[in-house]
């Protein structure tokens, strides 16, 4: 009898220390990944907050007005007597380089996923897989000395129309090779991920693999292989280096893809060393800034929209 | 060896089959005939899926897969030599064991069929779509909703809509690999029927883990076991009447 009491003791006991243990461990997990998320939120809020309260400070302080610095042509930051701010060559040259880099990676990458998922799944994947990880790691200062030295010595020599060599078909040529890794990766996930049912219910009905291809796999992963050019111009517009190198950075809109150009991050990285802080010119930096921060909102509701319609 | 059956559809003679090292059907010799429902039933595992899947070799997309010995469909062995594997399963359709609608509008999964085979015309394309989406009783269901994806349909109805598409290429022999495993008794009910219709017009090998549904639908039963047919006869006396011990166990449930 007594001996029953004591074994019950004991196993209470463990029992008790074991859940203390369990609820002091599950409170220090809870603690450290709350934490964690905190400072994310934290950081992503405060940066806004600082981007658009100085972004806003050209408009607010420096009174520079919000319609001509987007749609005015004429940009003289630093003229003694009317000084002009006129970003928009700037933005129209970050969304040129953007979308027709897209125009160029996003078949190339789309074509290179189809390749990998569904014509040659065992060693091009083998091939691809190393061959894409291997242009994510060059770092862009590199693409940009790259295309310094080989893209703009060649469009100088081929191209009549491109004097310098200097050009937006050279900052989009740059940015294609860098953003058709994140295209290729997430559309062969997508391609990859389609239910093989699809592929056998096609197949079992006579289709060729090409048919397979085009009528049902890439019609059912739109939504996905959509995200993954969105995905690829987001980096595209964000790229400021490697663009910078090559495009030339002028102060107006270029007539033709063999002209030189300018782009907002270009404008910024250029500029941001030799203006004073708090100088209506560093103030306008901060604006494209803030441009730039809108722009990616908009690419993520992109991607959010585009998410919410897959379908399987 | 016997002769070919005149009316068969399949004649399968000394048909083995590997997987790598492994084989998985053993010398398989029955044969199929025109306008019956054969079913094929047997244990998890015992190449009833397989022996299903060589019928239109949709087997062939399974690496290190090798056969010998023959099936006979119109008079051409399919194991050797190069098939026209679009001729071939144009002719032979199949329903898998979920139904494996494209994400896609309902009109376009029943014409995907006629479409990869050469028929353009709307008119045409109407006249097939309303007619197998008639033959599968989804008709009333959805012909006010043509348009909309046929993923928003219920598990029942995607089953019937992939036997609408499967029918909508004209086959000569549809396939059914457990059509009725996901589905709930109502909607088993429904295809059950189905196929009982469908067989005037079609010859059908269904695969079925349910002894009851072979029983039901079926004229003649296959018994597999182990990658070997253990009995092949009429249903009726399959069921009620085994010539082999190993069929009598497992359709009084000692085993499988």
């Amino acid at each position: 009898m007594k001996d029953e009491q004591t074994i019950t003791a004991v196993q209470q006991r463990l029992l008790k220390s074991r859940q203390g243990k369990a609820k002091k461990n599950e409170f220090t997990g809870r603690f450290i990944v709350t934490v964690a998320a905190i400072i994310m939120i934290v950081a992503t809020i405060s940066i806004t907050i600082f981007l658009a309260t100085k972004g806003l400070q050209s408009f607010l302080v420096s009174g520079v007005s919000p319609i001509e610095f987007l749609t005015s042509t004429d940009w003289n930051p630093t003229a003694d007597e009317n000084p002009s701010f006129g970003a928009f060559p700037f933005i129209f040259g970050t969304l040129a380089v953007t979308f027709l880099s897209a125009l160029i990676a996003g078949p190339i990458g789309i074509g290179g996923a189809i390749f990998m998922s569904e014509i040659a799944p065992s060693w091009g994947k083998k091939v691809l897989q190393p061959v894409i990880e291997l242009l994510v790691g060059i770092p862009s200062v590199v693409y940009g000395f790259i295309g310094l030295t080989v893209l703009v010595p060649f469009m100088r020599n081929t191209f009549s129309g491109a004097q310098t060599g200097f050009s937006l078909l050279s900052g989009v040529i740059v940015l294609s090779v860098m953003i058709l890794p994140t295209i290729t990766s997430i559309a062969t996930d997508a391609m990859i991920s389609l239910p093989s049912n699809l592929r056998q219910g096609s197949y079992a009905l006579g289709a060729t693999r090409w048919q397979t291809i085009k009528k049902v796999l890439i019609p059912a992963a739109i939504p996905s292989l959509l995200t993954a050019i969105v995905l690829g111009m987001a980096r595209a517009f964000g790229e400021a280096l490697a663009v910078q190198m090559v495009i030339g950075n002028v102060r107006a809109i270029p007539d033709s893809i063999l002209e030189p150009a300018a782009t907002l991050t270009t404008i910024i990285t250029l500029n941001m060393g030799h203006t004073t802080y708090g100088s209506v010119e560093n103030n306008t930096l901060w604006s494209m800034g803030l441009v730039l921060l809108i722009l990616s909102f908009i690419f993520i509701l992109i991607i959010r929209y585009l998410s919410s319609r897959r379908k399987l | 060896m016997e002769l070919a059956e005149k009316d068969a559809v399949f004649n399968i003679f000394d048909m083995n089959l590997w997987y790598g090292d492994f084989q998985a059907l053993h010398n398989l010799h029955f044969s199929i005939k025109k306008n019956e429902v054969t079913a094929i039933i047997g244990p998890s595992g015992c190449g009833k899926s397989t022996f299903i899947k060589t019928l239109n070799l949709m087997i062939n997309m399974v690496p290190g897969v090798k056969m010998s010995g023959e099936i006979k469909y119109q008079d051409r062995n399919i194991l050797q030599g190069s098939v026209d594997l679009v001729q071939l399963r144009k002719e032979i359709g199949m329903i898998f064991q979920k139904g494996n609608p494209f994400p896609q509008s309902i009109y376009n999964n029943v014409a995907y069929g006629p479409r990869i085979h050469g028929i353009k015309q709307k008119k045409k394309l109407d006249e097939i779509v309303e007619q197998s989406l008639k033959d599968v009783a989804l008709w009333e269901e959805v012909k006010d909703r043509l348009d909309s994806n046929a993923m928003g349909l219920s598990g029942g109805q995607q089953q019937r809509l992939c036997i609408a598409r499967a029918i909508a290429t004209k086959p000569d022999v549809i396939l059914m690999d457990e059509p009725t495993s996901a589905l709930d008794p109502i909607s088993t009910l429904k295809v059950e029927k189905l196929i009982t219709k469908l067989k005037e017009d079609y010859t059908i090998v269904i695969v079925t883990h349910n002894m009851q549904q072979a029983a039901r639908v079926s004229d003649k039963t296959a018994f597999f076991l182990n990658g070997e047919i253990v009995e092949f006869s009429d249903t009726d006396s399959l069921f009620s009447n085994p010539s082999d011990k190993r069929t009598e166990e497992y359709i009084t449930g000692r085993f499988g």
